[in-house]
This record gives structure tokens, sequence and C-alpha cells, in this order.
């Protein structure tokens, strides 16, 4: 009942990959553009849009999530697959696209910020609802033998998502003016509303796409036989043997999961930008690499686990996290040190310039050091400080930042290990999308796989950079220990997945 | 392995309230530290979301104490 043609299951694939990808890129782009989001419509003089940019980052990201599980979940268990991630297509494209029309905070005042905080919290809505139904309208296409690796595609949108992003966004940046500095400008001007207007085009195809779609033959069958759940809310985490399963999906999969996604991707690039203090641009660069050298491995793993089951190769993927983190993160601090390199004096270049601050006498000095090293790399120093007019009267603290551009053996070694992080996340997320159709029923399988999966990936997964830097802000001698959160969840989700969980392929997911 | 199942429901039983300690004493901790709205949005954000995860770890560990992870359930009639 569940398999199709082998030309079916490409369509059911494409059609739904394409659209949770384009979800993903849309809900990244608001994610790498906060800078420029922030000052356009939250500036920092004023406390009121400063405290929505605070909301927008947290509330989207982690709270509205697992409310859009919940809500779309039901919808998906009560009307349908298809019609329910075709909703959640249409209020994520619908909101990204309008991100790029709401005019600045200079233009409209505080409306700007809270028509952002809105747009931003459909987003998270809507990202809450698009995975549980994209993996199991797969899963429930796919034949029993062939479902772990049919469903790693729609496991490789999310990092494809974040390479899509940060490659529009990359490329925008370099193409509004022949002159480098001055196409940053703009794009930090306007150049950036780019990325979300263009979404648009890409959510009307897959729209489309979609539309040409037929409903999960085994939803089909339920509703036909009159067997659909008329509360599955109630029935997913209010009824005992339901109830346990969520849980164990949760402390047992999904929040480990999440913690080693984040900590691969995300943390992993801000810690090269922010920490090894590696330029804007390779720090990205080193990332979409190393996302362009993992990819393949969800399917790998994903087709893998239809062989020898999913439970070992996630469990895994934790256990070597868990094991590597910090001697990989360190290995990120030694490449960028020049503590151990030796500089080329004589080819140090200064520069001073310095700009009158509006109609004082006071200048603005900016001071660039630029040093290199034998081993190739380089380092800016740009220092900017008040020179008062007034005698005596001195800047207290001058803006210090550090920019360093990394020689090709260095940038590769940071692209292989990040690579490897990657492939944990491969490791991790390939099967888990298998893993979790097969653990709930049919008749409620959207809202019962929704919720966990939202849970660690957007809350245990979603927080792993903000926790990480939190903890580098109150333990502050030592670089690496951010680690610890994601080292600690990893470890607690190891453990539970060890004890609990079955390592046995569910052969029939009709029932 | 049903005894280290049963046994390791105590420690998930005990992880949670140790969790909400831990995060109510840090939260107090910090906020005192820098006492501006953004430190308390982001603790009370943590506070709120993580209390009820901590909840579930402690109604997992309950489970588990009470053997319903002893035996999984092999098809969805048993759900």
């Amino acid at each position: 009942m569940n398999s199709i043609s082998t030309q079916g299951i490409r369509k059911v694939i494409f059609a739904s990959s394409v659209g949770t990808l384009i979800e993903w890129y849309d809900f990244y782009i608001f994610g790498s553009l906060a800078t420029v989001i922030a000052s356009q419509f939250f500036p920092k003089t004023n406390p009121t849009a400063a405290l929505l940019s605070t909301l927008a980052t947290f509330a989207a990201g982690f709270i509205v999530r697992p409310f859009g599980a919940l809500v779309f979940g039901r919808l998906g268990d009560l009307i349908g697959r298809k019609y329910t991630f075709l909703l959640t297509l249409i209020i994520m494209g619908g909101s990204t696209f309008a991100i790029g029309l709401v005019p600045g905070y200079s233009k409209i005042g505080f409306a700007a910020p809270v028509l952002v905080l809105l747009l931003r919290l459909l987003q998270g809505l809507a990202l809450g609802g698009e995975y549980g139904g994209a993996a199991t309208y797969v899963a429930e296409h796919s034949p029993e033998n062939r479902r772990g690796y049919f469903t790693s595609w729609i496991q490789t949108t999310a990092t494809l998502g974040l390479f899509l992003s940060l490659g529009v966004i990359l490329i925008t940046r370099h193409s509004l003016d022949a002159d480098r500095e001055a196409s940053i400008a703009k794009f930090n001007d306007w150049g950036w509303r780019i990325p979300f207007i263009v979404s648009i085009l890409l959510v009307g195809i897959s729209v489309y796409i979609r539309l040409k779609m037929k409903e999960s033959p085994l939803f089909s069958k339920i509703k036909s036989e009159g067997k659909i759940s008329k509360n599955p809310l109630k029935e997913s985490f209010v009824h005992k043997a339901n109830l346990k399963m969520v849980l164990l999906a949760l402390f047992g999969a999904t929040m480990g999961q999440g913690v080693v996604w984040y900590t691969g991707q995300f943390y992993a690039q801000s810690f090269i930008e922010n920490t090894c203090k590696i330029d804007f641009e390779q720090s990205r660069t080193i990332l979409i690499w190393a996302i362009l050298f993992a990819t393949p491995f969800f399917v790998v793993f994903g087709g893998w686990s239809d062989k020898i089951g999913r439970k070992w190769i996630m469990l895994a993927g934790m256990l070597f996290a868990v094991i590597t983190y910090r001697p990989l993160f360190g290995k990120l601090v030694a490449i960028s040190d020049t503590k151990n390199k030796t500089e080329i004096e004589e080819k140090m270049v200064i520069k001073t310039t310095r700009k009158l601050i509006g109609k004082t006498n006071d200048t603005l000095r900016t001071v660039v050091v630029k040093s290199f090293y034998k081993e190739g790399l380089s380092v800016s120093e740009t220092k900017t400080d008040t020179v008062y007019a007034e005698a005596g009267k001195t800047t207290l603290k001058p803006d210090v930042k550090l920019s360093k551009i990394l020689d090709t053996g260095g940038y590769w070694q940071m692209v292989a290990i990040v690579f490897i992080m990657i492939l944990y996340v491969t490791m991790v997320y390939g099967p888990i999308a298998a893993f979790l159709v097969e653990l709930f029923p049919t008749r409620i399988r959207y809202t019962s796989m929704s919720l966990p999966y939202h849970i660690g990936n957007g809350i245990f997964g979603g927080l792993t950079p903000f926790i990480a830097t939190l903890l580098t802000t109150i333990y502050t001698n030592d670089k690496l220990v951010g680690l610890f959160y994601p080292l600690i969840v990893a470890s607690i989700c190891f453990v539970i997945g060890i004890l609990y969980i079955n390592n046995r392929i569910d052969p029939d997911v009709n029932d | 392995m049903n005894s280290i199942k049963k046994f390791a429901g105590i420690i998930w039983i005990l992880a949670g309230p140790l969790a909400i300690y831990y995060l109510i004493k840090t939260a107090v901790s910090e906020i005192a530290k820098k006492p501006v709205i953004d430190t308390k949005i982001q603790w009370g954000v943590f506070i709120i979301i993580f209390i009820p995860i901590a909840i579930g770890i402690m109604i997992f560990g309950y489970y588990a104490l009470k053997g319903e992870y002893d035996q999984l359930p092999g098809n969805s009639k048993e759900i």
C-alpha cells in the first residue's frame, strides 16, 4: 500500500524537499542577517525596539516552533499532510517576502520593529509545522526497506537551506557595485532585502509543485476507513502509552541530535568568527565548503540505517561528538593563534586616518595595524578612539577589532575540522526522520513526531550558540567552556538512547 | 538490563529538580549581576521553556522506574 514506483517516490521526495529547503532558507536568512536587520529595525538607541529585537530572536526560534508543531501537527492529523505542509510553506514564504518589504525604523518608526517581530513569529510557527509534514509524507510513500534512505533526502534540506542562505547573502553582498566596499555599503543599506524578496519566487515554484502532489496514501486510507484521530493532541500527549514514546523520542534521540546539529554548524561558525577572530567571509566560506562536502553523508547514513537500524548510527554520532569536540575546537584555536607563529616585522603596515566629528573640533581616529606571519597568516587590528580637542581629555576604552586572514593550509585545516563536525550531524540527523516516523501510529504521527523534534532541535539545539556563548562570559578563562552545554546534553541523550531505544526497524508504518 | 533501566529512572527523576534548582540559581545571580531588560528576558525565556522540560524528564524517569520501557511496543496497536 505504501510503496509506489521509483519515479513516483522521486517526485514525492523532490516536491517535499524543495519546499522544506526553502522554508529553512527563509528561516536562516533572518538569523544570518541579524546584525543588518537590527540596524534597520531595532536601533539600540530606542530601548523598546531593542527589547523587540531580543524577543524576535528568542521567541521566534525557541518558543513559537514547538507551538507550530502542535498547531500544524494537529491539523496534519485531522485534514491531511499535503494541505498542511502547503499551508506552512505559504505562511513562511509570505512572511519572508513581507520582511523584505517592511520600511525601516527611520521611515515608519515604531511600527517597523513590531511588524518584523510579528512576521518573524509567523516564520517560527510555520517552521514548526513544516518538517513533521514533509518527513511523514515521504515516509508514508516509501517502501519499508528504503524508508531511511528516502527520508534522508528531507534531512539534507536543513543543512542545504543554511548553505543556500549563506551563498545568496555572500553573492548579493558582492554584486551590487564593482567596488567591494561600495557594494557592502549598498547591501547594508537596501541590498539585504534581496534575499528576502527572492524567496517569493522559490516559494511560488514550490507551491505549484506541491499542489500537483496527492495526499499520503496511508492518511487517505485511514480517512476513508474513518479511523482519523478525533483529538490528536490528547491522544499524543495525554495517553500514557503514546506520551512515554514522545518522551523517549525527545530525551533519547532529538535533544542530542539538536545540540550536535547546532554545535557543528552554528556554534562552530560563530566560534571561528568571534573566538578565533577569523575574517567575516572566510568564516562563512569555511562552513560553506564543509557543508558541501558533508551533505551527501545524510543520504549515506540514512540508507545505511535501513540495513543496520537507526539507533547505533545516531548514537555513534553523539558519542564521537562528545569525545572529540574539545580537541577539535582546541585545534581551531591553535590554527588561528599567532603565539606559535613568526611575524615578519618589516612587512607590518600601520595606517592612521582622522575624521572630524560633527561640528566639534574632536576627531575620530582609526589606526589599522596589519601584521604578516611567515606561515601566511595576516592579522588586522583596527583601533578606533576619539581625540578630544580639550587638553587632558582622552577616550577611556578605545574600540579594538581583530580580524585574521588564514593562509591556505590553515583555511583548509579548518574546513576539514568543520567537515568532521558536520559528519557527526549527518550521523545523528540522517536516520532520525525514519526513526521518528516508525515510533508513532499514522493517525497521530504528524503531531507526535513534530513536538519532540522541535523541542530537541529548536530548544535544545537552537539555544546552543546562546548558552555556549553565555558560559564563556561567566567562565572567562577557558575558551572551550561553551562546549560543556552540548557535551552534557549529548552525553545524557546517549545514555538514555543506549538504555531505552530499540534498534528494531518497524516493517509496517501502515498502522 | 531491565533493572538498570529502572535504576536509571531514579537518576532521571532526580535530574529534574536538580536542573530547575541550578537554572533558577544561575538566573537569579546573572540578573543580579546585570539587571537590564535583555538579561531578564533571556533568563525568563530559559526558565519558562526549561522547567516543563525538566518536569518531562521526571515523568520519563517515573515511567522508567515503573518498568514502562522494559518492553517497547511492537506495533501501533499497543500504543
